[in-house]
């Protein structure tokens, strides 16, 4: 199946083109990373993760979310998502790879990294979060590689799939849920330290991941021969915007908890975020902007009028997007070290290697989705006329 | 391969690897007998009498002998600074304790912050492959060659007692101490209680240098030096209510006399 990677349009080429300068330039500057230290990075003593691991929890939650097209396909028979289930667990595959090469490029001594596996450490999150991630990578890529084959020789999935895609389910809430527990079991980290995080992690990933997944069926609905249905879409937007109310109603719980209670240490990181504290204000537009666009793609949403114009959905899922990884890649992590563990404010500034790096690792993801998608959109066509009936 | 081959060298690696496991036996041997001198504890702990201090010049002296000692280096930036020991304000080392009514005194002097080697240290529990662990006597100690520099401990500990090495430290270490390791970039480090001078029988260089201000020694002991200075005054100790234990003691005399 892997050949059809080959066989593409001059838009495909130019596509895996780009991606590939961009994998080049985010290389070398890995290699200067690599020669001087992670002192090329904005981060410091007290701001010790930075975009590189924020990244990374943004994008677990990106993967997580296949969950909410294989529940109501696989569990509720929802047909109209038959189509694009492939799709979702694929962009599980290539979401999965991004976060393993963000904490890899994180690491300031990653040739030790099998020391994870040499040394188990039950006790460290860390350790389970690896083991859940390289799980649920192992599933996707199974699930979704063997029913592609299996449709390409116009034969119905073996059953253990179906066993597989049972497992996948839960799984998926588990790589999402073991990441809420790498921050909210941290002594003295207020701003994570909240029973809530694991469900605001899993209600931002379902409202982001099927957003992007939605924008992806868009794209392929203009420029290829895979045409989703607006049944699939319509719905999957409806997922969306319930998943986003949840979320923002989870982070006024937060907001509830720090300022009710008036404890100074559950404050601080909030009003550090939406208003500065000592003049330290940085993320403050961004963290409005996140308000500002969450309530907007919220509304948009949730009318049913705008919601089925594919223009308004469009702008609505974008909003629904980038308020969610506002929240949680800048937000959420940088928020978390401030104040650091003396009460003072530190501030922190991707550096421009730090940038390039993160645009090579998401030019890997992007990447492997397309080629993945490429031999999805081959297999289909090749079928087309000679449909299974069910 | 043949079968036969496949034998030889199986064979072969099973008497190396032999081999091998005695020579190990052998380093476990000796590090046993150079044992016989070490400062036995079974809970290494520190008194800090901040009234000893005369001024902020005491405890940069202190941290300069320390870093000294243990070759750790000085990057020159704040933002990638390797400490083991320092000065803090009242408000900024006790920051849940605050208040507008300390005397004056309090509140402006500097108190030495390091790692506090806690009970139940929430770096040790984060971390990925056991590089940092607790040892029998409750010191909190470092492997830097197995740390993978993912630094989950410096966001789960505390008291930002951990330091990270962004660059090459080796260069600013402006003397080497031959008798110790310096670190390599890409690995965390902190305080070790002068691990190494108490299996000489030797205490902490902070201690020693401290002309009594800082006092070591088995929290274990009722009898020891550390146990008598805490029965017999007030102290304070960072961030209890985290559950973590720490095993540094600041005795702070008589607020008003010293007012």
């Amino acid at each position: 199946m892997l050949e059809q990677a080959l066989n593409g349009s001059k838009r495909y080429y130019a596509l895996i083109g780009v991606l590939l300068i961009m994998i080049i330039a985010g290389g070398a500057a890995y290699l200067q990373q690599l020669y001087y230290g992670l002192g090329v990075t904005g981060m410091s003593r007290d701001v010790t993760w930075g975009l590189y691991i924020s990244q990374f929890t943004f994008m677990v939650g990106v993967a997580a979310s296949a969950v909410m097209v294989a529940i109501p396909y696989y569990l509720h028979d929802h047909k109209a998502f038959g189509p694009i289930v492939i799709l979702g667990e694929f962009l599980a595959v290539a979401a999965v790879v991004v976060c393993m090469l963000f904490v890899f490029v994180d690491l300031g001594q990653p040739a030790r990294v099998l020391n994870v596996i040499l040394h188990p450490t039950p006790s460290s999150v860390m350790f389970w979060d690896l083991c859940v991630l390289a799980g649920y990578l192992l599933l996707n890529f199974i699930i979704g590689w063997t029913v592609l084959g299996m449709e390409k020789k116009g034969f119905p999935p073996p059953k253990w799939v179906k066993v597989l895609t049972y497992v996948a389910i839960p799984w998926a809430i588990s790589i999402h849920t073991v990441t809420a527990f790498l921050y909210a079991g941290l002594p003295g980290r207020y701003y994570w330290m909240t029973a809530i995080m694991a469900a605001r992690f899993l209600s931002s990933a379902f409202a982001a991941g099927p957003a992007l997944l939605i924008i992806l069926c868009l794209v392929l609905r203009r420029w290829t021969s895979f045409k989703t249905s607006v049944e699939a879409i319509q719905s999957l937007a409806k997922i969306v915007a319930y998943a986003m109310i949840a979320n923002v109603f989870f982070f006024l719980l937060e907001v509830f908890t720090a300022f009710y209670s008036q404890i100074p240490g559950h404050m601080a990181a909030l009003t550090y975020l939406f208003a500065g504290i000592d003049g330290k204000d940085n993320l403050v537009p961004l963290m409005w902007c996140a308000a500002l666009l969450a309530l907007t793609g919220i509304t948009l949403l949730v009318i049913p009028k705008l919601r089925r114009n594919e223009k308004v959905l469009v702008a609505a899922l974008g909003a629904v997007f980038i308020a969610s990884w506002l929240d949680k890649s800048i937000g959420l992590v940088l928020g978390g070290f401030v104040p650091n563990a003396f009460g003072k404010v530190t501030e922190y500034i991707p550096s421009g290697i730090e940038i390039m790096i993160i645009l090579g690792v998401y030019a890997v993801g992007l990447l492997l989705l397309t080629i993945l998608y490429k031999v999805v959109i081959a297999v289909r066509e090749q079928n087309a006329g000679f449909e299974l009936d069910e | 391969m043949n079968r036969r081959n496949f034998i030889k060298i199986m064979a072969g690696a099973a008497v190396g690897g032999a081999a091998i496991y005695k020579g190990l036996d052998s380093f476990g041997a000796e590090a046993a007998a150079g044992e016989a001198q070490t400062l036995p504890a079974k809970h290494w702990g520190m008194v800090i009498d901040v009234s000893k201090f005369q001024g902020t010049e005491d405890i940069k002296q202190i941290a300069a002998a320390c870093h000294q000692y243990n070759n750790v280096p000085d990057i020159g930036k704040a933002d990638h600074e390797i400490k083991w020991i320092w000065q803090e304000d009242f408000e900024h080392t006790f920051a849940e304790l605050e208040s507008e009514y300390f005397s004056e005194k309090i509140q402006k002097m500097q108190y030495p912050v390091l790692c506090n080697h806690c009970e139940n240290p929430p770096c040790v529990r984060v971390c990925p492959t056991q590089a940092t662990f607790k040892r029998a006597d409750g010191i909190v100690n470092m492997d830097y060659h197995r740390c993978i520099g993912c630094r989950f401990c410096m966001a789960a500990c505390p008291f930002g007692a951990r330091s990270f090495n962004f660059v090459d430290p080796r260069p600013h270490i402006e003397k080497v101490n031959p008798e110790l390791p310096t670190r390599t970039k890409g690995v965390v480090e902190k305080c070790t209680f002068c691990v190494d001078r108490l299996e000489k029988g030797e205490m902490p260089v902070c201690a020693e240098v401290s002309k009594g201000a800082i006092l070591f020694g088995d929290l274990n002991d009722p009898d020891s030096e550390i146990r008598k200075v805490l029965g017999a005054s007030f102290f304070i100790r960072r961030k209890v209510e985290l559950g973590t234990g720490p095993s540094v003691y600041y005795v702070i005399r008589g607020g008003e006399a010293s007012a």
